[in-house]
C-alpha cells in the first residue's frame, strides 16, 4: 500500500470512529485499522449505553471535560444523523439511611460539575415518579439529563460521515508491527503495510500491547468485565428513569435501565478479569443480577429473561482517561476510557484534534461544509422500517429483510453476523433465534453475494 | 376497518384445524393470520415421524403432515407472511403485512399462537456468546429445511420429548451426540426411551446435572457441568438447548388477558379473561402432540358453534 496518509488511527469502536470522524471532517488524510471483522468488535460491543451528564465524574477532570462536549457534540449532531434519544433522567435510589446520608454529598458534586438541575426526591415523589419500584427505596436524586442512546448507530454514524469527508476503514487488519521511518510510521497490518504521518492509539482493550509496539506504554489494561441481563420488552414500561445506585469509590454499580431497543436491562458488574477478547458471563451472577432487578422493581418477577451479555471495559492502573501527544514520536495515545466512553467519545475527538493542532500541524481554518450521513433508526420509540411494510424476518424484533439487505450495502457493510446484528437488531429479541436464525443468516449470505 | 367474525393468531395444528372445522360448522367470516411465509406451524421441520398417529392411524413425517393440514385450510381465508404486532387500546389488533400496518376487528379473537423452547438467556446459562448454540428448532430448521450441518459433536441439554427429537435430529444429520444433560433424576420422556437409561442411542445420559457454562474461543469447544457437587467439562462442537417450552406470549405478555405461569389462564371452555378472546393449542402451556392440539381445536370449534 503505497498511498501515505496523515492520520492512522488504529481500532474502531466509538473511541477510534469518534476520532476518525472528527480529523476527516477537519481535512485530513484518514484512516482507521480493525483488527476485528467488523468495527465495535471490542470493548464497544457491549455497554449500558447511556447519555452521561458527567454528574458524578472526578471534578475538573479530562474525562468529565470530554463527557460534558461529548454530551452537548452528541445532541447538536444527532437530528442529522438521524440518531436516537431516550429521555429518561436518571435517580440514584437510596436503599437503606447510609446511602441516604450520601445522596447530599453526590448533589453538591454534581452542581460542581456544573450540572445544576439535580433534585431530591422524598419517598413520596420518589413513588409518584416511579411507582413500580420497590418501597423500601427510601429517597433518590434526580439526574434529568442522562439518557439513553443508541450504543452501536451512534459509532456507526460516526464511521459513515468520517467515510463521507474521505476517511478509509480497513477491517481484519490488526496492526502487528510499527516501524517509523523518514518522518512516517510505516504499520504491518494483515492487510498490508499502512504508512501514515501519526499514529493515534485508540485499541481499546489492547491499548496497551498496540502502545509496545511503538514505545514504552505508560500504562496496563487490567480489563473489568461487566455482565448484563436483559428482559423481555414488557418490562420497560416499569421504569421510567435509569435507577443508579449510590456510587462506591470504585464503580457506578449496578444500575437497571430501559435500552433504546424497547427492552429493560440490569447491569454491569465490575469484575477483574484477564479476558481481552471474549468477555463470559456466569450463572451465578447472572442469578443475582435477576434477583437484585426484581428486589427493586417486584413485578419483574412475570417477565422473561430475553438476553444475556458482558462487556469488557480498558481500565487502566488509574481512572481517568490517558489522553497524550508524544510530539517527538508523532504518536498521540487515547488509553483508558472505560464506562463513559459511549458519551464521552466525542468530546475526546475534540480534544484529541486540539492536541494535533498544537503538536503537529495547524488545521485548515475553512472547510467544506459537513456532509450529513443519517443512519437507519433503531430505536423502538421511533420510526421503524417495518411500519412502511416489506417482510418481516425477526419476529421478535420486527427487522426486515429491507433492513438487512441494506445492511450489506453501502460503503462499509456489515463485516459479520454480530455486526449485522449490531446494525438491524436481528435475533436480539426473546427467541434467540428459535424461529429466524436460520432465515436471518441465509438472508445475510444470499444479500451479501448479490452485492458482490 | 376490516372486520372478521372470527379472527385466529396463529397457523399451526390448532389454528388450521379449528378454522377449517368452523368452516365445516358453518361460520363462514374466518381469517387465520399467520406471521411465517408458510403456514403449519412447527410440524414443518420435524424431519422425522411419529405424526398423526391420533388423527389417521397412520403416522407422517412432519413436512408432510403440515402439507395435509394445510390441503383442506385452503378452503379458508389464510393470511401468511402477517404479523399481528400488539392490540390497540380498544382490542383490535395492529397486523403488518408486506403493505405495510392495518388494523383489524374480531368478533371472537382466537390466540393459537404455540409454543417455543426456552432460550439459553432465559436459562442465565453463562459461559462465551458463540455460534453454534441453539433450540431444537433452530437446529431442526437448519437440519431440516436448509439442509446444514451446523456441527458434528453437539451435546443436549434437557430430557423431554424434544430432546430425543433433537437426538434424533442428530442421528438423521450424521452427528455424534457427545451427552443429553438432565437435571432431572429420570428421563422425563416415557416409553420407548427407557426410565432411568444410562445409554440412548449411544450417547451417555447425565443426570441431576446442570449446565453451568459455554466454552469456547471462536466456536464452541467444550461444556462445564455440575453433578453431584463436582464440576467437570464436556469436549463437544455445539449445544442444544431443549424443552422448557414456553407459550409464545409476546401478544398478551403486556397485560391483554391474565397469565398463569407464562400461559393465558383459560376456563375448561378455552375462555380467557377477556370477553371474546379465547386460546387453544400450545400457547395453553402443556406441550401437547400436534394431534392433541388439533383435538383441542375440534373441541373449542364444538364450543363456538353450541
Amino acid at each position: 500500500m503505497s498511498e501515505r496518509f496523515d492520520i492512522a488511527v488504529i481500532g474502531c469502536g466509538v473511541v477510534g470512529l469518534a476520532i476518525l470522524r472528527r480529523l476527516a471532517m477537519s481535512g485530513l488524510k484518514a484512516v482507521a485499522l480493525e483488527k476485528g471483522a467488523d468495527i465495535l468488535s471490542g470493548a464497544s460491543k457491549g455497554n449500558s449505553a447511556l447519555l452521561h451528564t458527567g454528574f458524578d465524574a472526578p471534578p475538573k477532570s479530562l474525562e468529565l471535560k470530554c463527557m460534558q462536549a461529548g454530551y452537548a457534540e452528541y445532541l447538536d449532531i444527532r437530528q442529522n444523523l438521524n440518531l436516537p434519544l431516550l429521555e429518561t433522567s436518571a435517580i440514584i435510589a437510596a436503599w437503606n439511611e447510609e446511602e441516604k446520608a450520601k445522596l447530599e454529598g453526590i448533589e453538591k458534586k454534581a452542581r460542581a460539575n456544573g450540572v445544576n438541575d439535580v433534585k431530591q426526591l422524598s419517598p413520596t415523589e420518589l413513588r409518584i415518579r416511579e411507582p413500580q419500584l420497590s418501597r423500601n427505596a427510601l429517597g433518590g436524586l434526580l439526574v434529568p439529563g442522562e439518557h439513553v442512546i443508541d450504543p452501536w448507530s451512534a459509532p456507526l454514524a460516526y464511521a459513515h460521515q468520517a467515510i463521507a469527508h474521505g476517511a478509509k476503514i480497513i477491517r481484519k487488519a490488526e496492526v502487528t508491527a510499527a516501524r517509523f521511518e523518514k518522518d512516517a510510521w510505516h504499520l504491518t497490518t494483515a492487510q498490508g503495510e499502512v504508512t501514515a504521518r501519526i499514529v493515534i492509539n485508540a485499541a481499546g482493550l489492547y491499548g496497551d500491547k498496540v502502545e509496545a509496539l511503538a514505545r514504552t506504554p505508560s500504562f496496563e489494561v487490567k480489563p473489568r468485565k461487566g455482565q448484563f441481563v436483559v428482559f423481555d420488552k414488557p418490562a420497560a414500561k416499569l421504569l421510567r428513569a435509569i435507577l443508579l445506585p449510590v456510587p462506591t469509590a470504585r464503580t457506578k454499580g449496578v444500575v437497571l435501565f430501559r435500552t433504546i431497543f424497547g427492552n429493560l436491562a440490569i447491569g454491569p458488574t465490575a469484575e477483574e478479569t484477564d479476558e481481552r477478547e471474549n468477555a463470559t458471563t456466569d450463572t451465578a451472577t447472572l442469578e443475582k443480577l435477576k434477583a437484585r432487578a426484581i428486589e427493586m422493581l417486584p413485578a419483574l418477577k412475570d417477565v422473561d429473561v430475553t438476553a444475556l451479555y458482558a462487556g469488557l471495559r480498558p481500565a487502566t492502573q488509574q481512572s481517568e482517561y490517558i489522553i497524550e501527544a508524544d510530539e517527538k514520536q508523532n504518536w498521540i495515545t487515547a488509553a483508558g476510557i472505560r464506562s463513559t466512553g459511549l458519551t464521552g467519545s466525542l468530546g475526546i475527538a475534540q480534544h484529541v484534534s486540539a492536541l494535533y493542532a498544537k503538536h503537529f500541524g495547524k488545521l485548515p481554518k475553512k472547510l467544506p461544509p459537513p456532509k450529513w450521513t443519517p443512519v437507519p433508526n433503531l430505536a423502538e420509540h421511533a420510526i421503524r422500517p417495518y411500519m412502511k411494510g416489506g417482510e418481516i424476518i425477526c419476529h421478535c424484533e420486527w427487522v426486515t429483510r429491507g433492513e438487512i439487505e441494506a445492511a450489506t450495502k453501502g460503503p462499509l457493510p456489515a463485516g459479520d453476523l454480530a455486526g449485522l446484528k449490531r446494525r438491524t437488531r436481528a435475533t436480539m429479541g426473546r427467541c434467540q433465534g428459535f424461529y429466524c436464525a436460520q432465515h436471518v443468516s441465509a438472508a445475510f449470505e444470499k444479500a451479501k453475494h448479490g452485492a458482490s | 376497518m376490516e372486520h372478521h367474525d372470527v379472527v385466529i393468531i396463529g397457523g399451526g395444528p390448532a389454528g388450521l384445524t379449528l378454522a377449517c372445522e368452523l368452516r365445516e360448522r358453518g361460520r363462514k367470516d374466518v381469517v387465520v393470520l399467520e406471521r411465517e411465509a408458510q403456514a403449519g406451524g412447527i410440524p414443518r421441520h420435524c424431519g422425522h415421524g411419529g405424526f398423526g398417529l391420533y388423527n389417521s392411524w397412520r403416522t407422517h413425517k412432519g413436512p408432510t403432515f403440515a402439507k395435509l393440514l394445510r390441503e383442506p385450510a385452503r378452503e379458508i381465508d389464510l393470511r401468511t407472511a402477517t404479523t399481528v404486532l400488539n392490540f390497540t387500546m380498544s382490542g383490535n389488533l395492529r397486523l403488518h403485512s408486506a403493505k405495510g400496518i392495518q388494523e383489524m376487528s374480531a368478533g371472537t379473537l382466537v390466540l393459537a399462537t404455540g409454543t417455543r423452547e426456552a432460550s439459553r438467556a432465559a436459562r442465565l446459562i453463562g459461559g462465551n456468546k458463540l455460534p453454534g448454540v441453539m433450540n431444537t428448532g433452530e437446529l431442526q430448521q437448519r437440519v431440516y429445511l436448509n439442509h446444514e450441518k451446523p456441527f458434528s459433536r453437539p451435546v443436549i441439554i434437557g430430557s423431554e420429548w424434544v430432546s430425543f427429537s433433537s437426538l434424533l435430529t442428530c442421528r438423521h444429520a450424521g452427528m455424534r451426540v457427545q451427552a443429553m444433560i438432565t437435571e432431572e433424576a429420570s428421563l422425563d420422556a416415557p416409553g420407548i426411551f427407557g426410565l432411568g437409561a444410562r445409554l440412548v442411542f449411544g450417547a451417555p445420559v447425565l443426570r441431576k446435572a446442570k449446565l453451568r457454562a459455554i466454552l469456547g474461543h471462536k466456536k464452541v469447544e467444550a461444556v462445564e457441568v455440575e453433578q453431584g457437587g463436582t464440576t467437570k467439562q464436556i469436549a463437544c462442537d455445539g449445544v442444544i438447548i431443549s424443552g422448557k417450552f414456553r407459550s409464545e406470549s409476546a401478544l398478551y405478555a403486556d397485560g391483554f388477558i391474565e397469565r398463569e405461569g407464562w400461559a393465558p389462564k383459560v376456563t375448561e371452555q378455552f375462555k380467557t379473561s377477556r370477553p371474546n378472546v379465547l386460546a387453544v393449542g400450545n400457547v395453553l402451556g402443556h406441550l401437547e402432540r400436534a394431534g392433541t392440539c388439533m383435538l383441542q381445536a375440534r373441541e373449542l370449534a364444538k364450543v363456538m358453534t353450541a
